[in-house]
């Protein structure tokens, strides 16, 4: 019996001392004409060996190409370190630090997470962790509206140069409390926020500007200038942010004269493997003032009953166990096998190591855009400074240049044709520090001859 | 068995009010039993100065380290005054929650709404139902 | 010590650093000017401090861990070994369904086996958590009724007994709660019931088994009540471990539930969380389901899988995270189920429950008084220990943390709310009889130690890396980052 211990003898004794005949008997308080039948969709079960053999089967199918896909998912080195240390037993199968004194490993790694994750966005104050960026951006415009107590409207302004499925997570999420998201347009040359449209929202009532750094295009927008119009607004500032681009960027909590108030963003880039989307895990920072507003887990320091430095859930009468339907969120888990990994990765690379990541993100995404740019069929969207990302214009069919470059083993990019249809034949490149010349050679390679072939050059 | 002033008016919910000298001023607080009830005091909110509350309505949060509870304004009118000195100091809830940890004053608009109160006697049988 | 506090200025793990000559192309006004606060600290270091803190923890893979409620039962590494094929570490999101139909055929056959064993129409493996499946099952029952232009409907009733997530749930979804009481033997006050339906009620939600270990026997009649008001039925499936193969919720009225895959299909908590919560619906709530959901198509006697989003499902919720929840664990899901297979997911049911009454059994002779002793225990089951606190002054608190001190972590205290000094208990079908006789001796010896000596009790722990710790002080002194000497 997989995972079940219990010898023959063992049941027998078990049910003598209950007092039963059969474990069957133990069912006896639910109807009998309920009781589950065979379940036959399920399969015969399959030794280890053989499960592996199968799933090994399956991995391979997906592997082998070389990925050009950002929007969200980056694919960076993680030292073997990361991943030897945070699936020790230990680490992942432990369960939320409810008896602190025999959880101290991770209330202590989740501490300095935080600390990292402060020192990161330049805001004081940081939760434990929420399941990814998108569900994260749902939180805190949940948080703007509770915590700007001055707005009444409960509605929200959003760039829309935020990452659309981001866009599309909140509304699902925050749209059953009857709060509604207004978007900002997109300047479609600049890909940046259209700043002559903001002029329409001044004097009217919204709880928080949303603005994204670098946004979903990987374009720097002009972050200090929106933060300072919000807060002359009175709305609160939401920064969605890249946790590698703040080596190098400006901390949202440095934005304009006061800094944003809530930073949030996807984990992914700090020592978490793209694999399908999760899991992941959302950072979420914010000022001190909002910190009751904050939803899920929050670990301070304090000390034992001996003086002796420990580590404890804090602020737990926020939470969904303690305050039920009152709770800032029924958040109740993080995703702290991820965090665990997230606070090994900054740790072995430092702020130097983790500048030098942007850096050469930033450099091969420079480089592949020069030299795509050289290309017939190709041209770029004026993008002023990208971090590491950029978008391309193709002739032709953006969909049929990707599959084809698919093909030939190079997932080319994102479409944006489904997101952006104003934008045309557009695709979202992203070249990490993982690329070496060769690859970006290669790139430029397979997508001259998909041009050619899907009828893309002219 | 908790400290309950004969001279303060209760509710229910465990908020007491105090009609001061001038006669329309009321001030709000919670009762030893409540800070008792709730252990050590974490941090409270406040209702903003100048906000207009009705009887009955949700005032502030009142925090320990395993609960929260609503306060519950006793009275009507304006808030005129609020104990910004619980901010960094909680613990005067438990210490003295008859005096300095009161919560906020309230400027009352119908003196009647005290006579609907319990008074000191009906308190202490809530509580006593509580301890059983 | 902190991380921080071992480090040096300027040291740095080199071989984890890539070597760049890029200048950067930014502006002076968007870039950083003082360099983050983090670590400086060589490999050795980093590798050393981790691997230390990992040992201040308790784990299933260390210790008996019957956290009730929560289903802390073995985690396969085959699961995990296999989810961390490169192939699928290595998979981007986004990658086109060319690329993917490894992935995409598990995910598919995990939803075809969730809804067999759940009883339900369809399956979404979108919501990352037990509270985000809560979520989108709320939100679909919304739907509905909206979809039906019956706007009347604003509550949501939920046991007293329930988690507090399920009230935080149905306030985020925009509705009001209405508790109703449960009665001594732990099943809902019908009558209560009863009276609290109506056109306003969109639905309730319910655990079964409930929070308080046992099987609510009246559930034919709860659904009966609820659907003849109009409302629809939530499971929330906390406790599916108890009742897997062996009852269905879709055979018992539910219509719409959350699994909580880190339970019942056993994949890492990972020190609280990832975690993974897929949906399954009756036939009325599959428009409903959240995006992206996996389907199959024969493509010239080649099956090929693929995504339905929101074009395909238009009336879905929508989507709940930027991609597809939380991928790794819904591989791990798969590949327990595959492991136990038919026959084993049958005996999951079984043997937890066996578990759980054998527990109870040897409890009850030891002396320690069960909540409710008439009943059939399910997977877990609460003992009361009101009467040492009164009598003796040591409460479930102290018995919870002394019980550190023998080597197992402490069942869930203090939960369910409405039976006092209460553990919730929930050894799972993973664990020998040595280990659950091992426990309930442990318990003994505490019980004597009470009596004896108490403040051997109430002073525990004394064998962990730190006593109790001073949570009044964390809240009122709120230190939740680490500040640099120099910064302060």
């Amino acid at each position: 019996m997989p995972f079940i211990p219990h010898t023959e003898q063992d049941v027998q004794k078990m049910l003598d001392v209950i007092g039963v005949e059969s474990i069957d008997q133990l069912f006896d308080e639910i109807p009998a004409h309920l009781r589950a039948k065979s379940l036959d969709a399920v399969p015969e079960g399959l030794n280890e060996m053989a499960m592996m053999r199968r799933m090994s089967e399956r991995a391979a199918l997906d592997a082998g190409a070389k990925c050009y896909l950002g929007a969200g998912a980056y694919e960076h080195h993680i030292p073997a370190a990361v991943w030897d240390i945070a699936t020790r037993g230990e680490f992942m199968t432990a369960y939320t630090p409810y008896q602190a004194e025999a959880s101290q490993g991770t209330l202590q790694l989740i501490y300095e997470y935080q600390s990292m994750m402060c020192a990161l966005t330049g805001l004081p104050v940081s939760n434990a962790s929420l399941y990814d960026g998108a569900s994260g951006l749902a939180e805190a415009v949940l948080m703007a509206i509770r915590g700007n107590r001055k707005s009444k409207s409960r509605r929200v302004l959003m760039a829309a140069s935020v990452h659309p499925l981001y866009r599309k997570a909140t509304d699902s999420i925050v749209g059953n409390q009857g709060i509604a998201v207004d978007t900002v347009a997109l300047d479609t040359q600049t890909l940046t926020v259209d700043q002559c449209q903001l002029a329409q929202y001044e004097g009217e009532d919204y709880a928080a500007l949303v603005i994204a750094q670098p946004n979903f295009f990987g374009t720097i927008e002009e972050v200090n200038a929106l933060t300072d119009w919000a807060h002359a607004q009175g709305m609160l500032v939401i920064a969605v942010v890249n946790p590698t681009s703040l080596a190098i960027l400006t901390p949202p909590g440095e934005w304009g004269e006061q800094g944003a108030d809530i930073a949030v963003g996807e984990g992914q880039p700090l020592g978490i493997p793209m694999a399908s989307g999760g899991p992941y895990f959302g950072f979420i920072c914010c000022t001190d003032k909002l910190v009751r507003q904050m939803p899920g887990r929050i670990i301070g320091r304090t000390v034992d009953l001996e003086g002796k430095v420990g580590y404890t859930l804090t602020l737990q009468a926020r939470e969904q166990h303690i305050r039920r339907s009152k709770a800032t969120s029924n958040i109740c888990t993080n995703q702290g096998l991820a965090v665990t990994a997230a606070t090994i990765y900054m740790s072995l690379l430092g702020h130097e190591g983790l500048a030098r990541v942007a850096r050469a993100s930033h450099g091969n995404t420079c480089k592949l855009r020069e030299r795509v740019a050289r290309l017939e069929g190709v041209s770029l969207a004026p993008q002023a400074h990208c971090f590491h990302e950029f978008v391309m214009h193709v002739d032709g069919e953006a969909e049929a240049v990707l599959a084809n470059m698919a093909e030939h083993n190079v997932l080319g990019g994102l479409a944006l044709g489904e997101y952006y249809p104003e934008l045309g034949q557009a695709i979202l490149v992203c070249a990490t520090e993982t690329k070496i010349a060769a690859d970006l050679e290669e790139y430029e390679r397979v997508l001259r001859q998909a041009l050619a072939q899907t009828g893309g050059n002219g | 068995m908790s400290n309950i002033p004969g001279e303060l008016k209760y509710l229910s919910s465990h908020e007491w009010a105090r009609l001061e000298e001038d006669g329309s001023t009321v001030t709000v607080g919670i009762t030893d039993h409540a800070q008792d009830l709730l252990g050590d005091v974490v941090f409270v909110e406040l209702p903003e100065v100048g906000a207009e509350i009705a009887a009955g309505e949700e005032a502030g949060v009142v925090e320990s380290v395993k609960a929260a509870s609503d306060i519950f304004s006793p009275v009507s009118g304006e808030v005129i005054a609020v104990n910004e000195e619980l901010e960094d100091a909680p613990e005067m809830v438990n210490n003295e929650p008859y005096d300095d940890g009161w919560f906020f004053k309230v400027k009352i608009s119908d003196a009647d709404e005290l006579n609907a109160l319990l008074d000191a006697e009906a308190y202490s049988e809530v509580c006593e139902a509580d301890d059983h | 010590m902190l991380i921080f506090e071992k480090g040096a200025p300027g040291r740095l793990a080199h071989s984890q650093v890539p070597q760049t000559e890029h200048e950067l192309d930014l502006p002076e006004s968007v870039q950083r000017k003082r360099p983050p606060a983090l670590p400086e600290v060589s490999e050795l270091q980093a590798v050393r401090h981790f691997t230390n803190l990992s040992r201040k923890n308790f784990s299933i893979d260390t210790q008996f861990y019957p956290l009730g409620s929560c289903t802390m039962k073995y985690n396969p590494r085959g699961a995990h070994r296999a989810a961390s094929l490169p192939g699928f570490l290595g998979r981007h999101p986004l990658a086109p369904a060319s690329h993917s139909q490894g992935y995409l055929s598990c995910v598919y056959e995990l939803q075809e086996i969730l809804k067999e064993v759940t009883g339900m129409a369809g399956v979404s493996l979108c919501p990352m958590a037990g509270a985000q499946g809560e979520f989108a099952g709320v939100a679909m029952i919304k739907a509905y009724h909206e979809a039906r232009n019956d706007f009347a409907r604003t509550e949501i009733i939920v046991p007293e007994a329930a988690h507090g997530t399920n009230p935080a749930t149905a306030v985020m979804c925009g509705y009001k709660v209405k508790e109703i009481p449960v009665k001594a033997d732990g099943d809902v006050d019908l009558a209560a019931l009863k009276e609290a339906v109506g056109p306003q009620t969109a639905g309730i939600m319910m655990t079964n088994p409930s929070t308080c270990g046992v099987f609510e026997r009246q559930i034919e009649q709860i659904s009966k009540t609820v659907h003849d008001a109009g409302g629809l039925l939530y499971y929330d499936g906390a406790n599916l471990n108890a009742i897997l193969g062996k009852v269905r919720p879709g055979d018992m009225g539910f219509d719409v539930l959350h699994m909580n895959l880190h339970k019942t299909f056993a994949t890492p908590h990972g020190g609280g969380g990832p975690g993974s919560g897929p949906v399954a619906v009756g036939k009325r709530l599959l428009p409903y389901l959240p995006t992206p959901i996996v389907g199959k198509q024969d493509q010239d006697g080649q099956q090929r899988y693929h995504w339905l989003d929101d074009q395909a499902l238009p009336e879905s919720i929508g989507r709940l995270s930027a991609f597809m929840g939380n991928a790794g664990i819904i591989l791990r899901a798969y590949v327990y189920a595959v492991l136990l297979g038919r026959e084993g997911l049958h005996r999951v049911g079984e043997y937890s429950t066996l578990n759980a009454n054998y527990m109870a059994k040897l409890m009850e002779n030891a002396g320690f008084k069960l909540a409710y002793p008439g009943r059939r225990a399910t997977h877990e089951f609460i003992v009361t220990l009101n009467k040492q606190a009164k009598e003796l002054g040591v409460t479930a608190m102290d018995f919870a943390k002394r019980l550190l001190d023998y080597g197992y972590h402490a069942p869930t205290t203090y939960f369910p709310l409405l039976v006092p000094e209460c553990f919730l208990i929930e050894p799972t079908e993973t664990e020998s009889i040595e280990e659950l006789e091992g426990f309930v001796k442990a318990m003994k010896a505490i019980q004597k130690e009470a009596e004896d000596s108490a403040e051997l009790v109430t002073g525990a722990p004394f064998t962990q890396p730190v006593r109790r710790l001073d949570d009044v002080k964390a809240a009122r002194e709120l230190d939740v980052a680490y500040q640099p000497a120099s910064a302060s």
